[in-house]
């Protein structure tokens, strides 16, 4: 049944939330490029981000994190827990060790392996080599990195494969121990392979973690994701469980796009 | 005439062009080099030059223009790259910012002669420092810092914003990010264009011939007290330059052997600012192995 022009399904109040955006408009100078995205993003869920492109997936994405200061105005509430993320007062770097981001293109820093993870943690405070050794170890088999990497851990990054290096950023991240994952499209440039064992993992990952993923890929978003939002020019005109999304969408534009019919 | 021939064409002219260009240079170094090197003996190298008999050396000169290259180095290094990283990492666009590049872009295409003699007007004569290896020194900061400003940002430029992002984004501080990830990889392409511009300054002559002077007094090479007026490091004395030395002897050297002694400095200046230039590739290429496969 595809009558309505937007359909955004509603959580009862049980259902624990990670993040919930409240009248958020973004500007590109006058350009509004998200003008209606009041989301909730439910806690230890993977939620999905689908859409064309030029949306508006990454803009909403990076806000959330507020990696679009400086870049973009960003108006309205972002809450998490009980605090807006979009005020003055919250200090983004100790937010963004919360609310962790990783990014299209794998951007491992020219360092070793061991110390592309170790390197954030001694930033933060955390210097005892025992425990930072523990995190690294820890947060490459999250990633499902550890068994290849474990024997070269003092090699460069620069030399893992594009997946084994997006695997990296995402253990880089998750060493952090955050609440959030941001992940705008993360398997784009990764080969089929790759793929399915990035997807593996963010899977195993969602029992600790609540993970938003921007994908253009859209058998991507309906094998791992929980939740998915369809965006079109700047608004979320749908927000339902994968499942009923991708098999009885309740708004045409997104029957339209996930059939591929464009016309 | 059809695409292939062309393309053929086309591609012989480019490959003359280029074989010009190299032919140029090979026998511009070979006739300095072929000139200049059966005069090049150690003792050519290391003793103090004569003004009036043959078979003076280029001692003092050599020792004077490596102790201004690393004085200037050390004063317009951290400078310039101060200067670099506010222009590249936290300037944002605007009036202030192009107010500013446009001045680094006025600044270095001064000639040097103009440089030496501002140079002169404000260190030796203004600020009361005479000819000494210090008013050469900053004469030559001012020659070298906007090229060098320009190669460290277009250094810190060719890091990836993908970099920056991954830093910000693990919660680390701009600053953080900038000089702990964003420097360190920028650091082979630094060290390169150090070494290049050091060649710049190692071989010009026409910024130091007011500031630094045109004598090269006699040192003792046995006392390293920077105060004292005989010791080599003393940054007050007057310091002619193995580049102010050539052109010297060229317009007014009467010692008997001059053309000998002109030949072989030239081959000595040439050959450090070669050294210079493939330490550069060779170093930075190094650098960058060893930076980035971690420690
Ligand atoms: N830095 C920017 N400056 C100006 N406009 C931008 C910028 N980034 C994105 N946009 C514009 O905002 C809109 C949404 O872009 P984006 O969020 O990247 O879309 P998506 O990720 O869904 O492809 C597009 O029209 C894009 O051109
Ligand atoms: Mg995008």
């Amino acid at each position: 049944m595809q009558t309505k022009d937007r359909y955004i399904q509603q959580f009862d109040e049980t259902q624990e939330m990670a993040l919930t955006t409240k009248n958020l408009h973004i500007y590109y100078g006058d350009f509004e490029a998200i003008s209606e995205a009041d989301l909730q993003i439910p806690r230890f869920k993977i939620t999905a981000l689908i859409g064309a492109s030029g949306s508006g997936k990454s803009t909403f994405l990076r806000s959330l994190n507020r990696m679009n200061d400086n870049v973009a105005d960003v108006k309205g509430e972002i809450w998490y827990r009980d605090l807006n993320l979009n005020s003055k007062e919250i200090d983004v770097y100790a937010m963004r060790r919360q609310i962790g981001m990783v990014f299209q293109r794998p951007n491992p820093f020219p360092k070793s392996i061991y110390e592309n993870i170790t390197f954030a943690l001694e930033r933060h405070g955390i210097t005892d080599k025992k425990e930072l050794a523990e995190r690294v170890e820890t947060s490459l088999k999250q990633a499902a990195l550890w068994e290849e990497v474990k024997d070269k851990l003092n090699q460069s990054a620069l030399a893992l494969s594009g997946g084994q290096a997006q695997r990296l950023c995402i253990a880089r991240a998750i060493a952090l121990q955050p609440d959030i994952l941001l992940l705008d499209e993360p398997a784009s440039a990764l080969d089929p392979i790759s793929t399915a064992q990035l997807e593996e993992t963010l899977v195993n990952l969602k029992q600790h973690y609540t993970i938003v993923i921007v994908t253009h890929n859209l058998p991507q978003a309906a094998r791992i994701s929980d939740y998915t939002a369809h965006f079109s020019q700047g608004k979320v005109i749908e927000f339902n469980n994968t499942k009923e999304t991708f098999t009885d969408p309740k708004v045409k534009l997104t029957n339209d796009y996930i059939s591929g019919d464009f016309g | 005439m059809n695409a292939k021939r062309y393309d053929k064409l086309a591609t012989g002219l480019l490959y003359t062009i280029a074989g010009i260009v190299v032919l140029i240079l090979l026998l511009l170094l070979g006739f300095i080099i072929i000139r200049g090197l059966p005069q090049l003996s150690w003792s050519f190298l290391t003793t103090p030059s004569r003004a009036f008999t043959a078979g003076g050396g280029i001692g003092i000169q050599l020792f004077n223009s490596i102790y201004l290259l690393i004085l200037t180095m050390l004063i317009s290094m951290p400078i310039a790259l101060g200067a670099s990283i506010y222009l590249n990492e936290y300037a944002k666009p605007g009036k202030v910012t192009s107010i500013i590049r446009t001045m680094i872009e006025i600044l270095s295409s001064l000639p040097s002669v103009v440089v030496g003699l501002f140079g002169f007007l404000l260190f030796v004569v203004q600020f009361g420092l005479s000819f000494s290896i210090l008013s050469g020194a900053l004469a030559l900061t001012v020659f070298n810092l906007p090229l060098l400003t320009r190669s460290i940002e277009d250094a810190l430029k060719s890091i990836s914003n993908d970099q920056r992002n991954g830093g910000l984004a693990l919660g680390i501080s701009k600053w953080e990010t900038v000089t702990k990830i964003i420097l360190p990889a920028a650091v082979p392409s630094i060290v390169s264009g150090l070494i290049l511009s050091a060649g710049r300054v190692f071989g010009e002559a026409a910024a130091l011939i007011y500031t630094a002077g045109q004598s090269a007094p006699a040192l003792n090479f046995a006392n390293w007290n920077p105060f004292d007026i005989d010791s080599p490091l003393n940054p007050m004395r007057p310091a002619e330059t193995l580049a102010v030395h050539i052109w010297k002897i060229n317009s007014e050297g009467i010692m008997p052997d001059s053309s000998a002694v002109s030949a072989g400095a030239a081959a000595v200046l040439i050959i450090v600012v070669l050294i210079f230039n493939l330490l550069a590739r060779w170093i930075g290429r190094l650098l960058f192995k060893r930076l980035t496969a971690g420690s």
